[in-house]
């Protein structure tokens, strides 16, 4: 930053030097918003990320439960690594066309953890210009990908963050590349989590990519609308076994004061964390004998 | 509070009327001057108002003249409901420029400005965050003129700050307003019996109500509140949940693709929907609000609260709307009622007339009375004379038995007084 008492400064430069001059002088103690939170109020049921519980219980009870117990039939491991209270993320492989693994991870939370908890479910940002899909996407929890999104969940408001750091690369591989995981991105969720000195808790799935298997990809709904490519897949989501397996927590609250501004701890902690998920999917893959029962 | 000689300009706008009622009644403020183009539209005591036009271009000699120490600037355009884009341009950009060079400089009287700036700053995308906090640039460049408009004025204030660093300047990024005396184009499609909505969207709204924009207003006045602050209501609604509390239908009849062209139908039909609205009706906005709580502000309503406020205001106004009798500003009246010096000659003499009251007993013989005599003649007296009786021994002997005596009597009557 310039001298602040330098008085010849370019217009740009004087605006920016307002900026965190005004940002310097905001009380002290507004660091901690957290109890400035606004309250609960009863009678609504819909928060404030527009998640709708009343659209989400029916989801649950019908297409969710039904997906859950008789087609997927989701085996879990290790929801005892979830904690019960406070921010946590979740980290899971992501795979198959309009993928059912973050809802099935929802709902094993749900199901067998001992305080079942809400999770939020970050989304692609560009969802939120589809109509139809950003709406019920955020009326059933999701959450679009923004970095203070997840902040504001995971440190604020204490809450579950599922994220899938392939994204919509994951989505896109075909049935030959399945299991076979992508880039994780350039480590933001990392940050994100080192931000809001929250663990990470990694979690491999197997079953979605069998179950919604991506045979081909469309490129012209792509050129028309620029958000995404039409998947070829079943046409019903096919009974493949799905399992779950929660790893243990990385914590990111003892690695110093700002861990983030350090690019390189961040992304070996990612590939860390991406090495973990992929071992425990070709340990979890060896165990399977078959991809329908299991 | 430092503040004791304040410029409001924008008197004649609803929170600026309020504003002005509002410091009227604190006794250290010495002096209100309000400006505007248009006559107030709130009854006001002792402010005294200027008409100026759109630039403020000669709003300097009224600061320096006066000696205005807290300038409190809420003109600012936000909904382009009332004004073509033109005249939005002249107030929010040429205006804000003129009124901020009239408070510039060593020389100036001015310590401390408030603006009132709009979440129009931030814009409203695809790609924002579900709660903007202050430290946030917006996601994309401004798309409306009006968006602009409220960038480069705000860029200004910003550059005001830099150069005048001696200043408090506190900028008030308030969100969509509501309320029954507000006029904007989110009230107009919200008062409709169905609600047009674009297919397939549900944004999230926020509002803040009309009095909570004057208790913010007021709030920055009182305290010194240096940087950028949102003013947004707690809680963040879908347009689904608000329509539904207002009681009426939601009528998805915008199409996704070609919304701007449909938009301009509705338009030549009558409804105004600007560029911003349709993007509110499609990505919705949030904003973070929790700075100024912690700033010792307390919103009156949640945007919840602000909704069924509009809502019983919108059923009683079929009701209401004859009877009502607002008040016209005319120039003769007030300026006499202000500067005549039969009015300040009475008002001296009533002054007087209190200040002897006190005084005084508030009957003959009263300081030769012993407890229990008085006691016994509170019960035939009437309310005002009680309420006197208590001032004086209050002030006076202040003999225990008697205030408690004369207390419950005042309670019995006030309970008669309700229950007739």
């Amino acid at each position: 930053m310039a001298d602040a008492d330098e008085p010849d400064l370019e217009a740009g430069q004087t605006v920016e030097l307002a900026l965190s001059d005004l940002r310097a002088r905001l009380p002290a103690g507004a660091a901690d918003l957290r109890d400035a939170l606004p309250g609960f109020e009863p009678d609504r049921n819909v928060s404030d990320w527009g998640r709708s519980d009343r659209l989400e219980r029916l989801v649950d009870r019908t297409l969710y439960g039904f997906l859950y117990h008789y087609w997927f039939r989701v085996g879990v491991q290790g929801i005892e690594n979830v904690p019960g209270t406070g921010g946590a993320m979740l980290v899971a492989n992501h795979g198959g066309a309009l993928p059912p693994d973050g809802a099935m991870i929802a709902k094993a939370i749900a199901e067998e953890h001992s305080r079942p908890r809400a999770v939020h479910l970050t989304t692609e940002r560009s969802f939120s210009g589809v109509p139809g899909v950003g709406m019920l996407l955020t009326k059933l929890g999701g959450v679009s990908a923004h970095p203070a999104n997840v902040h504001r969940l995971l440190f604020d408001e204490r809450q579950l963050v599922l994220v899938f750091p392939e994204g919509r690369d994951g989505t896109a591989k075909g049935l030959s590349e399945r299991y076979r995981l992508r880039r994780f991105g350039t480590g933001g969720y990392v940050e994100a989590a080192m931000r809001a000195r929250v663990p990470i808790v990694p979690v491999a799935v197997i079953g979605a990519e069998e179950a919604v298997p991506v045979f081909a990809r469309l490129g012209l709904p792509r050129r028309l609308t620029r958000l995404a490519s039409l998947p070829v897949t079943a046409p019903v989501p096919l009974p493949a076994k799905f399992a779950i397996r929660f790893l243990e927590p990385v914590y990111t609250d003892d690695l110093g004061r700002a861990p983030w501004e350090d690019k390189g701890l961040v992304q070996a902690l990612s590939q860390d964390i991406r090495a973990l998920i992929g071992e425990n999917l070709l340990e979890m893959l060896s165990e399977r004998r078959s991809v329908w029962l299991g | 509070m430092d503040s004791r000689r304040i410029l409001i300009t924008g008197l004649s706008s609803h929170w600026g009327g309020r504003l002005a009622q509002a410091l009227e009644r604190e006794p250290r403020v010495e002096a209100i001057i309000g400006v505007d183009t248009a006559d107030p539209r709130h009854e006001l005591d002792r402010t005294e108002f200027v008409r100026v036009d759109t630039e403020h271009a000669r709003i300097r000699r009224i600061v320096n003249a006066a000696s205005i120490d807290t300038l409190v600037d809420t003109r600012l355009v936000a909904d382009p409901l009332a004004v073509s884009v033109s005249h939005a341009h002249e107030i929010n950009v040429l205006g804000t420029r003129n009124i901020l060079a009239a408070c510039d400089g060593e020389d100036s009287p001015v310590r401390k400005v408030v603006f009132k700036s709009s979440a129009h700053w931030y814009g409203c995308g695809p790609n924002d965050p579900a709660f903007f906090t202050e430290e946030m640039e917006r996601a994309a460049p401004p798309r409306s003129a009006l968006e602009r408009d409220v960038v480069l004025a705000e860029q200004d204030v910003l550059e005001f700050s830099a150069r005048n660093r001696d200043s408090t300047v506190t900028v008030l990024r308030v969100t969509n307003g509501i309320g029954g005396d507000l006029r904007s184009s989110h009230l107009a499609l919200l008062g409709l019996p169905v609600v047009p909505t674009i297919f397939g969207f549900d944004p999230r709204c926020q509002f803040i109500h009309e009095d909570d924009i004057v208790g913010v207003l007021e709030h920055s006045v009182r305290n010194d509140l240096p940087g950028v602050f949102n003013a947004a209501a707690d809680g963040v609604l879908t347009l689904s949940e608000v329509v539904s509390l207002l009681g009426k239908t939601m009528l998805p009849i915008l199409p996704p693709w070609g919304t701007g062209f449909a938009a301009s139908q509705l338009r030549r039909l009558g409804l105004p929907v600007p560029v911003e609205m349709i993007r509110q009706l499609r990505y919705g906005r949030g904003l973070d609000n929790r700075r100024l709580k912690a700033s010792g502000y307390t919103y009156r309503y949640t945007t919840r609260e602000a909704v069924l406020k509009l809502r019983a205001h919108q059923r009683l106004r079929p009701l209401l709307r004859s009877g009502a009798e607002s008040y016209r500003y005319e120039r003769e009246v007030e300026e006499f009622l202000r500067w005549s010096p039969s009015v300040q000659e009475a008002r001296t003499r009533e002054r007087e007339a209190i200040d002897d009251g006190s005084a005084r007993a508030p009957m003959t013989g009263y300081d030769e009375l012993t407890v229990d005599e008085l006691v016994g003649v509170i019960g035939s007296m009437e309310g005002d004379a009680l309420g006197r009786l208590r001032e004086y021994e209050a002030a006076h002997r202040a003999r225990p038995a008697v205030l408690e005596a004369l207390d419950h009597h005042l309670a019995r009557k006030g309970f008669e007084d309700a229950a007739s």
